[in-house]
């Protein structure tokens, strides 16, 4: 009873949000409602019992992530006046059919069935018990799953796995620091006799 | 749960609430009066003795002051900026647990009454999450004042909290991460258990310093000892996290009026105020929760053995605000001595000195408490 009502109450408030983001003519508010929505999301985190993913949910996103946003929106100014054509050819229809895909797959997979979560070792709906908590997402239990001290014995956990998708953030980061520190270069080049 | 467990969990929140509100009214006195001491004057004496009540008679002045709305502002968010400054400010004290439990029987059944709203296993994270939040108020307040000074504060603000945000988060893994090697499996980011963690004094050792051992066995078991950079680290974030002097750029006089409440008056400039003073509070409490012990102290359980459970609790709660106000007037000495630091000083002490000086010592740390449990590589 209390998720339905959560969830109806968090689910409108993540929708509105997620529409305002994209409706909204002021910036400002197109960002407070991404960040309503990255809110309700870690909600629903609690909701299914993964405290710990909805603290970090609220920390990186809804805290960093939108703080960051927020501060380049006003850095820019709020009243910059936007730049409404199109600079990628075809990007309407692009969207329309990437969209379609994206709903006849789920409707496929939902409907036919044929679709299973990938859940760690000792997770998962199978095995499901809210009572229990190696089952659920406190930070005990992520840290029994991760190093792998989850069942009697002790596994390889997902340790690996993790470090190795936390180098794709890594790349990204260096690869926005290497654009940003390069380009100043080729500014030089265009006109190297120009201060005399 | 049944409803006595109903009943007690709404007596732990109002009890923060009305605790905290309390509190505010007394903090501001104590500010005044100290701030004027340091600098040779009086302070307030006029309203109750030596001007106790100079803070309840602001208060209900402000509840009557017309409240203004500036014509450019967007009216929903300029109204909405100081309701979630307070909400955040009285949220993050939810977690932290100011007195001793004690167990008595209710309804035939016997319950532990904890001093805490509500203890969660991801406590410390929860705290550095509604800390990420209150920037907001901040920030909002700035932007929707539709006045160039407040947004010039408002942009302060969120530079300053992402710097400071991270000093602050990376200076408690090192903290964790101690707590969890020490303490396998055990709920380690519960405020509560950290609490429990820090009871008791330091075992005898052997060996040649064996003759320090009458010290040794009277020293606290407090995660200030091993972890004394990461307290530094945190107290200087917390500092910069509720924008107090020196790190006060967000509302400088000199040259933003007053920041982001430039705009706002009344009662709305009052749940900004409120807000500040929570927060200050609050941060003391998370320093004294973390690394002073929380509320325990020295005779505890003999009080509670001898005596009885509630004035050991009370004793407790004793312990609690006295390692609390330590630090409170540390904000107030600070904020009396020290001068306003330059924004590019702030992005450089947060960034070149904070930031690299958590990240060394969280290498130290793990790698001391590597050996620890391993052993030297080579041997």
């Amino acid at each position: 009873m209390t998720e339905i009502v959560l969830f109806g109450i968090f689910g409108t408030v993540a929708i509105a949000g997620a529409l305002s983001v994209i409706l909204a003519r002021n910036p400002i508010y197109s960002a407070l409602g991404l960040m309503s929505t990255m809110f309700s999301l870690a909600v629903f985190y609690i909701m299914h019992l993964g405290h710990f993913v909805a603290a970090i949910q609220i920390i990186v996103y809804t805290g960093a992530v939108m703080t960051l946003f927020l501060f380049v929106i006003m850095l820019i100014g709020v009243d910059r006046s936007e730049d409404t054509a199109e600079q990628l050819p075809n990007q309407r229809r692009i969207v329309v059919g990437l969209g379609l895909t994206i709903a006849i797959t789920t409707v496929v997979l939902t409907v036919g069935q044929n679709f299973k979560w990938v859940t760690a070792p000792g997770s998962g709906p199978a095995n499901w018990d809210a009572n229990a908590e190696a089952t659920n997402g406190t930070i005990q239990a992520i840290g029994r799953v991760l190093f792998g001290a989850d069942g009697a014995e002790r596994t390889a956990g997902w340790a690996l796995p993790f470090e190795v998708v936390s180098l794709l953030l890594i790349v990204a980061a260096v690869g926005a620091i290497a654009l940003a520190f390069f380009r100043p270069l080729r500014k030089v080049e265009i006109n190297p006799t120009e201060t005399d | 749960m049944d409803w006595w467990d109903f009943l007690l969990v709404v007596i732990r929140v109002v009890g923060v609430f009305v605790f905290l509100l309390t509190t505010v009214v007394f903090l501001v006195w104590i500010e005044r009066k100290v701030i004027a001491d340091m600098q040779n004057r009086l302070g307030p004496m006029r309203a109750g003795p030596h001007g106790v009540l100079q803070t309840v008679a602001d208060g209900l002045k402000l509840f009557f002051k017309e409240q203004i709305t500036p014509a450019k502002s967007e009216f929903l968010i300029y109204m909405l900026a100081p309701a979630l400054s307070v909400v955040t400010a009285f949220l993050m004290f939810l977690v932290v647990p100011f007195a001793r439990p004690i167990e008595f029987a209710l309804g035939g059944e016997l319950r532990t009454f904890t001093f805490q709203a509500m203890d969660l296993n991801v406590g410390v994270l929860y705290v550095l999450a509604i800390s990420s939040i209150a920037v907001y108020a901040i920030v909002l307040a700035g932007w929707s004042s539709g006045s160039k000074y407040p947004l010039l504060g408002g942009v302060r603000a969120t530079a300053q909290a992402i710097s400071y945000e991270a000093a602050m988060g990376l200076s408690l893994v090192a903290l964790i991460m101690f707590i969890a090697v020490q303490n396998r499996g055990a709920n380690v980011m519960s405020m509560a258990a950290i609490v429990d963690f820090q009871a008791g004094t330091y075992g005898a050792t052997e060996g040649i310093f064996s003759f320090l051992n009458p010290i040794i066995t009277r020293v606290p078991k407090w995660f200030i000892l091993p972890q004394v950079i990461p307290f530094i680290i945190f107290a200087i974030a917390g500092v910069a996290e509720t924008n107090r002097a020196p790190f006060d750029l967000v509302e400088a006089e000199q040259e933003l009026v007053a920041g982001f409440h430039t705009e706002y008056s009344g009662m709305r400039f009052a749940m900004f105020f409120l807000a500040e003073y929570v927060n200050m509070f609050t941060m003391s409490a998370l320093m004294v929760t973390l690394f002073f012990g929380g509320w325990g102290g020295p005779f505890l359980d003999s009080i509670a053995l001898n005596v009885g459970p509630w004035v050991a609790t009370l004793v407790s709660f004793g312990y609690f605000m006295a390692k609390v106000f330590v630090f409170i007037f540390m904000y107030i000495w600070i904020r009396a001595s020290l001068p306003r630091l330059r924004y590019d000083q702030l992005m450089e002490l947060g960034w070149k000195r904070l930031i690299p000086g958590a990240l060394l010592w969280l290498v130290a740390s793990s790698l001391a408490l590597a050996i620890r449990q391993f052993g030297l590589p080579w041997t």
